[in-house]
């Protein structure tokens, strides 16, 4: 009948998944989708329930922990460092205010969409997952962590905990940019994330990332090496569009051709940086 | 960890309620199933409507994405709850529920909101509702309901006897779609009877072999039976023209597109599972057609039609050819269109039973006369064995005027002999239902040295699918109103509707003339431009006047582009001078354009009969009840008719009692398209109405000049300072049941259209014309529509703020057209992928209600339904042409359709 439980503490829902393979609930926001019935079938952990995956913390050494059931709603309206305004703007276009309040952050993470709003942000955020198991836990860099189109290296007796930000990535300011074919409830064309630290009066840190344009979003170092050193002015200028199209590995879809994503990609990027450093400029 | 056999327990609405110890359900599911809470209404069952929008301890939540176990113990709020009054008479104030589907999700989203911010600005409610999707509105009316929600108001008074038609009164059957009390296809069905799921072909084209369906069936003990088309004991054949009826309910042998259904499985409605895993249908794929270019010289879908062609429509006055070879200017040009999906946020569903001798049906629809009528034929019973009694109606703008799980409820029913009902998924009603014709067009026209129109050439291929549906409606439809609301004396017009194994393409709002209206559109500002000529005077010079002939060698009776077009000059004249300065003070990046577009549209049935039939009775006490037939889909016939019928007879709006529509109680009035049921319908409650005074006074001996004074204790009649109670409890019941009743018909008078498409095809029809201006990232590609000015003959408005949101969401439609909707079979069947606009898509829109009074019309009245769509799309184009330079062939321009245009149109980087 039901299989579904909402165990009430980390260790009991460690202790129900290491009797056999269960559908982790975060969410619902793509499990549901996903069946046409009216219920969720099989064998289900919610984890909704779970104290140690609910809210933000003070990380270890001036970090950030964000449980891994936050919801979007949650990380939108939080107090967090500027670094963290594109994560922060995500989180407010992860569908609208009913998916917010529901979707999680480990949960986008583990859904490992190429479109998933959560993780460009987090890659310019330097973020780490922890994934909790019978070994004990575990820490992974999220590049490591996504390893493909809906596939992640979270093995099938472990839960996602949390996600971490370590304090040197908290520097700066941060920005996201979605492209989609409206204004709401969109599945990205492209998106990008940027994350820019001025020291001295020139960049001292780059971040960039880009989604939808590969099966797992992803960093731009050749472009972000480009950019240190860079007075405000000069750091839009800086951005080597054709270094951002072959980052990349965009395809044709319904919303967009590959040509198309990764031209609109070098555009965005140029934007976010040139955003951010007219906000470093107008300090 | 919790008690997992106990029932969970939570509060709703404040009041404790227990739920079946099911906690992987949907909360959408366990509110509508077990607690009989229908006004959560479920669209998509993925999060992507946010009609099931509930309160989860105050936040809003998509009921279909929450488990069970997650509401236990805590609050949550639906429709039917407490402390959403203002908000409710804010919307009923401001028009904000057309069909209510998305009502109940609005509501809680807006609620939410509310308590956060009691008096919100526009953009924040924008923001607020982005997670709801509305197909009706244009989403302008909901959001001003939310910014005045604060506001007391007390309720408008209703209109004074003879003072309904002209008022903006709130819609009739407004408070229910308000309340979550409205019973919608899937809110009504009887317990202890069957679910119904249809198996479906996952091919476009395939031949099918059942296995062991009754080893299946017994396999699985809540399985109550399996049909198939062997089991249809009529004519296994619908189709909305009779003489084109092809379409099978159930297929036999071979499946002719994607989602067609070949069996019906009967599962116990007891809340056990209904899965059809493991069905037995073996397929076997065959060479499809896909590509409508392809069709002619394919092996023919139906065996009389060589080709595959449906019907081609034609329209020719003059020499078009000879008169574009002298023309001093022209233009010439192809466009492209794809399928469109009504999407509206009600998927198909009903219920049935029997009642006696008697097949009831209760589902949603647009047409219950004709779903009658179908499913009589294929269940092989008699009409008066069919009851269809529709549903309220969730949206529908085409989609719901052929049948679809009518039949298919009525043979479970007929073979079991227990109640049905039957709920198609999202991605079911997005397979097996109609689409717009996708349409291959190319045109040629051309214009003297002054920029008189001289001649047109238009040549469309419309992809009609695997099935008759509309249609023949679309390929006759499309070359009458090829020319616009212009004066075009050599016209040479033709539409083929071919068949293909794609989607079964047929009514949207427009029958193909949005298509082809895109196509001309275009070219005339392109026309414009080679005669210097500003594009809107262009069009006031060639726009049809008073007396000119049509391309049909019709004379119009009311003719009301010219004033439309008038309308709008100084709103053209004050957007061209604010682009002007924006593209003055912008640098390069951010282009500002303005564009314009025409429209008009014939009101009712091409040269075929139409009639509607209307009754209005008086009960031997005193009461006033109008049979009304005309199916309200949100558009507001519900009010509109009897706004009508309430003036015609000189009694207060609130006087009348409304029944119907019910093929058992009201009289045929016609099915709800073709912008036909102000217009036909309203005449024929017109001449009820007038029939029923002239006997009332009759009976009281008075005048014409007579005061009829409806009260709660009868009908009284006043005249000269007499009054005097009306004598009915001695008369004799006439044939209708009433001691007075009046039934008349109205049928548009039209005349046939010849082989050159030469005749009157229509009684009526309506004009309009609307600017959009648009910012265009050109860098991206992507367009944001400002504003859209719409001015829209409209005859006389019956009732203004109905027109008004006619208008509103006809342009989110056209809108939908122009930048985003398009349905690939198998790629977007889900409304994630096919996408529809959202609240911030929305433009600002200033709606014109033009009057023209049409002397067929009732009190003057034309259709408005489908113009309002048909210049959106042509008007956003032009505009976007009028910022970038580019040329667009092709819709829905998306980003990457419009960055190509922008780097062929010498735009690029």
């Amino acid at each position: 009948m039901s299989g579904y439980v909402r165990p009430a503490s980390l260790t009991e829902a460690l202790g129900l998944l290491a009797r056999g393979p269960h559908v982790l609930l975060a969410g619902g926001t793509d499990l549901y989708p996903a069946t046409e019935g009216p219920r969720l079938d099989g064998a289900v952990i919610d984890l909704s329930g779970l104290p140690e995956l609910a809210g933000i913390a003070a990380g270890p050494r001036g970090g950030l922990v964000i449980g891994a059931c936050t919801s979007w709603a949650a990380i939108a309206a939080a107090g967090l460092p500027a670094a963290c305004d594109g994560l922060r703007a995500a989180a407010a276009v992860v569908g609208g205010r009913q998916i917010q309040n529901a979707g999680t952050i480990g949960g986008n993470l583990c859904n490992a969409s190429p479109a998933a709003d959560g993780v460009p942000p987090l890659l310019t955020l330097a973020a780490e997952v922890v994934l909790a198991g019978p070994r004990g836990s575990r820490r992974l860099p999220l590049e490591a962590f996504l390893a493909g189109p809906r596939l992640t290296r979270r093995a099938p007796d472990e839960i996602l905990t949390a996600v971490h930000l370590p304090a040197a990535a908290l520097a700066g300011r941060g920005v996201f940019l979605k492209l989609g074919a409206r204004a709401h409830l969109v599945i990205s064309i492209v998106m990008v994330a940027a994350r820019l630290a001025f020291a001295g009066g020139r960049v001292a840190a780059a971040a960039l990332a880009v989604g939808a344009c590969s099966p797992v979003a992803r960093r731009l170092p050749a472009v972000e090496a480009a950019l240190v050193g860079a007075l405000p002015e000069e750091a839009a200028g800086r951005v080597d569009r054709a270094a951002v199209t072959a980052a990349l590995a965009p395809l044709d879809d319904v919303r967009a051709s590959a040509a198309y994503r990764a031209e609109a990609a070098g555009e965005l990027v140029a934007r976010a940086v040139a955003g951010l450093a007219r906000a470093e400029a107008g300090r | 960890m919790t008690g997992l056999a106990v029932a969970p327990s939570l509060v709703v609405n404040g009041r404790p309620a227990t739920l079946r110890p099911d906690r992987a359900r949907r909360l959408s599911e366990a509110l509508r199933e077990d607690l009989g809470l229908t006004g959560t209404k479920t669209g998509c069952d993925a999060g992507d409507c946010g009609a099931c929008t509930v309160l989860l301890d105050g936040a809003p939540v998509c009921a279909c994405l929450t488990p069970v176990g997650r509401a236990e113990g805590r609050a949550v709020t639906t429709v039917e709850g407490p402390g959403l009054a203002g908000l409710r008479a804010s919307f009923l104030r401001h028009g904000a529920a057309q069909c209510g589907i998305c009502t109940p999700g609005m509501l809680m989203a807006a609620a939410a909101l509310l308590a956060e911010v009691p008096r919100p600005e526009a953009a924040a409610v924008r923001a607020a509702l982005g997670g709801v999707l509305c197909r009706c509105t244009g989403y302008g009316p909901i959001v001003a309901a939310v910014v005045d929600a604060w506001r007391e108001a007390p309720p408008a008074p209703g209109p004074a006897a003879g003072a309904a038609v002209g008022a903006a009164v709130a819609r009739v059957d407004g408070v229910p779609r308000l309340t979550g009390a409205a019973l919608y296809g899937a809110d009504l069905w009887k317990p202890g009877g069957v679910v119904l799921k249809a198996v479906r072909s996952p091919h476009p084209r395939a031949a099918f072999a059942f296995g062991d369906l009754a080893g299946w069936a017994a396999a699985r003990a809540n399985v109550a039976c399996v049909l198939t088309a062997d089991d249809i004991p009529g004519e296994n054949r619908f189709g909305a023209i009779p003489a084109y009826a092809d379409q099978p309910a159930l297929a036999e042998r071979e499946v002719r597109h994607r989602g067609e259904a070949v069996a019906l499985v009967a599962f116990e409605d007891d809340g056990s599972p209904a899965s059809l895993a493991g069905f037995p249908v073996a397929w076997t794929p065959l060479p499809a057609i896909l590509d409508p270019a392809a069709a002619a010289s394919a092996p023919p879908l139906h065996p009389r039609r060589p080709a595959n062609l449906l019907v081609e429509g034609r329209v020719r006055r003059g020499d078009a050819a000879a008169a574009l070879a002298v023309a001093a200017h022209a233009a010439a040009g192809a466009m492209r269109t794809g399928f469109v999906e009504h999407a509206p946020i009600e998927p198909e569903a009903g219920a049935a039973w029997m009642e006696g001798a008697v097949l009831v049906i209760r589902a949603t629809t647009q047409a219950p006369v004709m779903d009658r009528d179908e499913t009589a034929r294929i269940l092989a019973l008699s009409r008066e064995q069919v009851r269809i009694i529709p549903s309220a109606v969730g949206g529908g703008f085409g989609t719901k005027l052929d049948v679809s799980l009518q039949p298919l409820l009525g043979l479970a029913v007929l073979k079991l002999d227990r109640p049905a009902r039957m709920t198609f998924t999202r991605r079911e009603s997005m397979q097996a239902t109609t689409k717009r014709h996708p349409a291959a067009m190319t045109a040629r026209i051309g214009c003297d040295a002054s920029g008189r129109l001289a001649a047109l050439e238009f040549d469309g291929q419309f992809d009609t699918g695997a099935y008759a549906s509309w249609g023949p409606t679309v390929a006759n439809r499309v070359p009458v109103h090829a020319t616009g609301p212009y004066r075009i004396p050599a016209v040479a017009a033709r539409a083929r509707a071919v068949h293909t194994n794609n989607p079964v393409a047929g009514a949207f709002r427009g029958f193909g003339v949005p298509q082809a209206t895109l196509l001309l559109e275009t070219l005339i500002d392109r026309l414009a431009a080679a005669a210097g000529i500003d594009r809107l005077a262009f069009r006031r010079l060639n726009a049809l006047a008073p007396g000119d002939a049509t391309a049909t060698g019709q004379l119009p009776g009311a003719v009301g582009i010219g004033a439309c077009l008038a309308a709008l000059q100084p709103r053209w004249d004050r957007a061209q001078a604010e682009a002007a300065a924006v593209r003055a003070a912008a640098g390069p990046g951010l282009l500002r354009g303005v564009g314009v577009a025409a429209c008009w549209y014939g009101c009712g049935n091409t040269a075929l009969p139409n009639p509607s039939t209307v009754r209005i009775g008086l009960t031997h006490a005193g009461a006033i009840v109008l049979h009304q037939g005309a199916t309200e889909i949100g558009q507001g016939s519900d009010t509109v008719i009897a706004q009508i019928a309430a003036d015609a007879l000189g009694v207060p709006l609130a006087a009348l009692a409304l029944v119907g529509p019910d093929t058992a109680l009201t009289p045929d009035a016609g099915k709800t398209s073709a912008s036909r049921q102000t217009f036909v319908t309203g005449r024929a409650a017109l001449a009820a109405a007038r029939a029923l005074r002239a006997a009332v006074l009759r009976l009281a001996n008075a005048g014409e000049g007579a005061t009829l004074l409806p009260g709660a204790d009868g009908l009284r009649v006043a005249e000269d300072g007499r009054v005097a109670l009306l004598d009915l409890a001695g008369l004799q019941p006439d044939a209708a049941g009433y001691a007075l009743s009046a039934t008349e018909t109205y049928d548009p008078p039209t005349a046939a259209l010849d082989a050159d498409g030469q005749g009157a095809p229509y009684a009526v029809y309506g004009w309009g014309a609307q600017i959009a201006e648009v910012a265009v990232d050109a860098a991206l590609g992507t367009v944001r529509v400002l504003r859209v000015t719409a001015a829209h003959d409209v005859g006389r408005a019956i009732n203004p703020a109905l027109a008004r949101g006619q208008i509103e969401g006809g342009i989110a439609q056209g809108l939908g057209l122009a930048l985003m909707e398009e349905y690939l079979p198998g790629r977007t069947e889900n409304l994630h992928d096919y996408l529809i606009p959202t609240t911030d898509d929305m433009p600002e829109v200033e709606a014109i209600l033009v009057e023209v009074p049409d002397p067929e019309g009732p009190m003057g009245a034309k259709g408005l339904g489908e113009h309002a769509l048909i210049p959106t799309a042509p008007a956003i184009l032009n505009a976007i042409r009028d910022a970038t330079g580019a040329t667009l062939a092709e819709v829905p321009v998306l980003p990457h359709r419009l960055r190509a245009a922008i780097r062929a149109a010498g735009g690029g980087r």
